[in-house]
Parts: structure tokens; sequence; C-alpha cells
């Protein structure tokens, strides 16, 4: 675009909403329509940031990011099975820049929602006239006595963000012996990603049925049975990880005994060479002023997903109480973070917000280190119940294993991090 | 076993994207357009931003329109082979994809 161009461009763009500022220099800028700031570069916030600009490049978008890069959960499992590398799971944040999204990297520690700014760590609080928080989650340790230090934490890894906990915890697993064994510790549900443990099992039953063949590995499940694709993981077990796998519901951990190495349960005491535990979960701590549900979740309505506590702020992705048969996952936030952004930019440029929203959920699940399966569904806003539904008759789940889907698992991981990042 | 340093790739894309002028760019887009272009974008987890395939998934930016929207109504009736796509198309009126299949088949690509 030539200057000339750019000046008629802005000039057209600017003279509707009557928000074109000129100042005095040769070069000039536009005010902004507004200042949006967005908390989290995850799934739901980066492709958050990313679709403001793109659909209202008229809009100032601040993401405030703590970490330097993206990592994904999704695909995480595999660095355990020993099949993938972290690296290849990370993403930067230069991708938002060239759309015109500010990338500040802090931590936001408090929001005021009275003066409407972010309070970061480092820098200067960040003013909005709306704000989209996308926070992720935060681990509530304290529901598990003997765990509640970091250095008990450091000790009883979760792996559930993906990062320098996913690297050590398979350093872990590479140097438990043969004939070792290795416990998973499930939350109750709703947590991130309901089919992840599940995954999480099965592949690295895999590096054990290759690697270290007289091992054992112990899933110790809070819920009375497994939470996603249940007939799918239990067929796998049953065949493939033969005498390897060990499933056993209801076995929520009350209690975890360091010195011993033993995890209590309601019923039993079980001791393993290496656990992981996946503590119970709630809305990352930032939200915590929003938080409407259970003490857990925030509370948001389906059109727009703004809060419905505080007006003009919007929440994505696992940090909110979901709709209906809606999981906690990376493709949810990613599909929250759109209708967020178009009502956001609906309520700035005073258009009506669309009463029809539509989103889709699609969880892949390794089976095996190459093969995989899903589950997926359409989800519709009914007016009657004021929430988003499942279609009925759409959505479903993978008849069995595929090394196609195993390639479409991956195809999926770079396509939607090129969507939100990209 | 597909290995990813794609970082390459994706700033390709990112860039092409930037500066191209889809009609997601437009400030003005009137309420129909707004809520096609939602509908569209919850797509764009799997075939990437406005059908921008980085492979992998087939590319639908740009496409006929017509191809686009036959290939969503065989796969609602399982005529055409599928992984998923029969379990998505599904979730959506015969309306709601001639809607759709449009909007990609406007994003402009460079050819
Ligand atoms: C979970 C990932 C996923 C989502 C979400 C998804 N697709 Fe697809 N799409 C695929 C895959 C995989 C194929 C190949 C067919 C198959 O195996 O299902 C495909 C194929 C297609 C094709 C056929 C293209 C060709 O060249 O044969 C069209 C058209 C299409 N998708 C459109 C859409 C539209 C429109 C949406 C949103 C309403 C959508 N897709 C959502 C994964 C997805």
């Amino acid at each position: 675009m030539t200057a000339l161009d750019r000046r008629h461009f802005l000039l057209a763009a600017g003279a509707g909403a009557g928000s074109l500022a000129l100042s005095g220099c040769a070069s000039f800028s536009q005010r902004p329509l507004a200042r949006v700031v967005v908390i989290g570069g995850g799934y739901g916030g980066a492709t958050a940031a990313k679709y403001l600009k793109l659909w209202e490049p008229r809009l100032e978008v601040t993401l405030v990011e703590r970490n330097e890069a993206f990592v994904s959960c999704p695909i995480s499992n595999l660095v355990l099975a020993g099949t993938e590398r972290i690296e290849n799971l990370t993403v930067r944040y230069d991708g938002l820049g060239r759309h015109g999204v500010r990338v500040v990297r802090d931590e936001a520690v408090a929001i005021d929602y009275e003066r409407r700014v972010v309070r970061l760590a480092r820098g200067d609080a960040l003013p909005w006239d709306r704000l989209v928080v996308a926070p992720g989650i935060d681990f509530l340790y304290s529901q598990i006595p003997g765990l509640e230090s970091p250095q008990a934490q450091e000790q009883v890894l979760h792996a559930w963000r993906a990062g320098p906990q996913t690297v050590e915890l398979r350093r872990r697993l590479e140097a438990m012996p043969d004939g070792g064994t290795f416990a998973i510790s499930i939350p109750r549900a709703p947590y991130r990603c309901p089919p992840g443990p599940y995954e999480r099992a099965s592949v690295v039953a895999d590096y054990f049925r290759k690697a270290k063949p007289r091992s054992k590995l112990l899933i110790l499940d809070a819920n009375p049975d497994v939470t996603s694709k249940p007939a799918l993981f239990k067929a796998v077990w049953a065949e493939r990880y033969k005498g390897i796998v060990e499933y056993r519901p209801n076995s929520e951990l009350v209690e975890f005994d360091l010195r011993n190495r033993t995890a209590r349960l309601q019923v039993e005491d079980v001791k393993a060479d290496l656990f992981n535990v996946i503590p119970p979960q709630r809305a990352g701590r930032i939200a915590e002023g929003l938080i409407t549900v259970n003490r857990q979740w925030v509370g948001v309505e389906f059109l727009g997903f703004e809060s419905q506590k505080i007006p003009g702020v919007h929440v994505i992705g696992d940090a909110i109480a979901a709709a209906p048969a809606m999981p906690k996952s990376g493709f949810m936030a990613n599909n929250h973070a759109k209708v967020a952004a178009a009502a956001v930019i609906a309520r700035i440029t005073g258009q009506p917000v669309s009463e029809s929203p539509i989103i889709a959920n699609t969880c892949y699940s390794f089976l095996t280190t190459t093969e995989a399966v899903h589950v997926a569904s359409v989800h519709k806003y009914d007016p009657k119940q004021k929430t988003l539904v499942p279609v009925p008759g759409a959505g479903g789940l993978s008849p069995g294993r595929t090394e196609l889907e195993g390639q479409y698992a991956y195809a999926w991981a770079r396509n939607i991090w090129a969507d939100a990042l990209g | 076993m597909p290995q990813f340093p794609f970082a390459r790739r994706l700033a390709a894309a990112g860039a092409l994207l930037a500066a191209s002028t889809s009609p997601v760019a437009l400030a003005q887009a009137t309420p129909a357009e707004r809520e096609v272009r939602t509908w569209a974008a919850s797509c764009a987890a799997c075939h990437n931003t406005e059908g921008r395939s980085l492979g992998g998934m087939p590319a639908l930016a740009g496409r006929s329109a017509d191809d686009l929207y036959r290939a969503l109504i065989e796969f609602r009736t399982g005529k055409r082979p599928a992984t998923v796509m029969h379990q998505h198309a599904r979730g959506y009126t015969e309306d709601e994809l001639r809607r759709i299949a449009d909007w990609f088949a406007s994003v402009k690509i460079a050819r």
C-alpha cells in the first residue's frame, strides 16, 4: 500500500466510527477504536488476540503472556513416550506481532475491574476497554495433604502443563528400572483434557512394552469410569497392553506419603516406583474474582463468553464452567476465542452480537505412539436453554485406532498452532 | 513419524495472511457476513485460518464453492469416505453449509 492509499484507507475506515485522529507530523497514526487486553497466550488467548486483529484491524490488541513461547499440551504425551521432542511442540509468539498484536512478556498479577486496568508483575499497568481472560488452570494442591509444598511438588510431577515438567517426567520414566511400577492419579472431572490421562497411560505403556516389558502402569482414577472414549481405551489396554496397564476406578487420591512413596486412597494404600499425580483444578488464579461455579470455574454466557459477574470481561478456555458436553480442550478454547472475538468486535462497533454461534470440538488421542482415535462434537446455541448444546446426530467417535488418524492428529496440531499463532 | 520444526512455514503462512486482502480483513462486514466468518473460523482449527492448510488437512481457501458444498453434503450422507468430516458436516443445515462453502470460496489466494 502506498502512503496515499494508506491515507485513503484509514480515512475511509475511520470516517464511519468518527475515530480518526491526525497527528501534526508527516506520518500520522489512527487512534484505535478501542483497547482490548488478552491475558494468557495459550490455545484460547493467542487465538483471540489474532482474530481480534484479523477481523477488526482498528483495535489495539495487547496479549500478556508470562512464558517466552507457547508449548502445546496436545502431543506432549508423545514426549513422555519418547517419540517426540518438546522443541517440536514449541511455537514462538512472533507470528502474532505480524498481525499487529502487541505481545507483552510479563505476568498479569491483578485485574482492577473498577479502573479497568490489568496490573503486571514488572511493566506498567495496561488499560482496557474490553478484556479477554484466558488463564487456563491452576492446581488445587491444598486438596492433597502431603503435596502442599513446592518441594513435594518437585518430587511428584503433574506434567499437566507442557514444558519442563514434561521433559523431567520423561527423564524419570527412562530412569525407572524394568519391572518398576508407574502410577498415574486422575482427579475427578471436570479437569483439563478429559482423554489426556488415558492417552498418557496408553503411550507410556507402549514405551514400556518396547523398552521395559516387565513394568506395570497403574491408573488410579477418581472417577467411576474412564471419562472419555472408554471403550476405545479399554480395548487397547486389554489387548496390546495386557499385563502392563491396570485400571482402577473410584480411586481418588486423598493423601500422599512422600517418604514411603505411597498414595493413600479412600480404601487402600498404593505403592509405586514413580508417581504422576494430576491434581484437581480450577480456573487460573488471575480469574479468581470472576469465579461463580463451585468456587472453581468462571460462569459465562455463551453468545460471547462474557463473564456472568463482570460485564465487558470475556473468559474463554479451560477456566470456564463449560456448557453441557463441552470438554476442556485446546480445540474448544480456540473455538471459544473466535466467538468471543466476534462478540467483542460487535460490542465495540455497536453491531448486534450473533445469536446463532456454532462451535465444534475434536480431541485426537494416541493409543499407540503412531495410531490415534478421535471424539468429535458440534455445538449450537439454544435460545431456550441459553447455552450451547451438542447437535444430535452430529459428532461421534472413531471406530478404532488407525495410523491415518495418527497423521491427522499431527496435521491438526500443526494447523491449529498456525491458526492461533501463525 | 512426522516431525515438526515447521516454524519457518508457519511464518510464511502468517506473512501471507497478514498481507492478504481476504474477506475477513473487511472491517465493515455485515452481520450476516460476520456470522458466517465466525462459523467458518471453527473449521480453521483443523484447516488453518481461512482454510489455508499448511498440509496434512485439505486446503479450503479459494476453492470452487460448488465443489466444497458438494463435498460437505456427501460427507453428511455418508457417500464420501471420511474419518471425521461426516461427524462435523452433520452438525450444520444445508443452508449453513452453503454459506460456509461460499465463504471459503471467496477467500483470496495467491496463484
Ligand atoms: C477435526 C478436524 C476437522 C474439522 C474441525 C473440520 N475438518 Fe474438514 N476435513 C478434515 C479431514 C481429516 C478431512 C479429510 C476427510 C476425512 O477424513 O474426514 C476433511 C475434509 C474436508 C473437505 C473435503 C476437501 C477435499 O478436498 O476433499 C471439506 C470441503 C471440508 N473438510 C470442510 C470443512 C468445513 C466447512 C469445516 C467446518 C464446518 C470442517 N471441514 C471442519 C478435518 C476437519
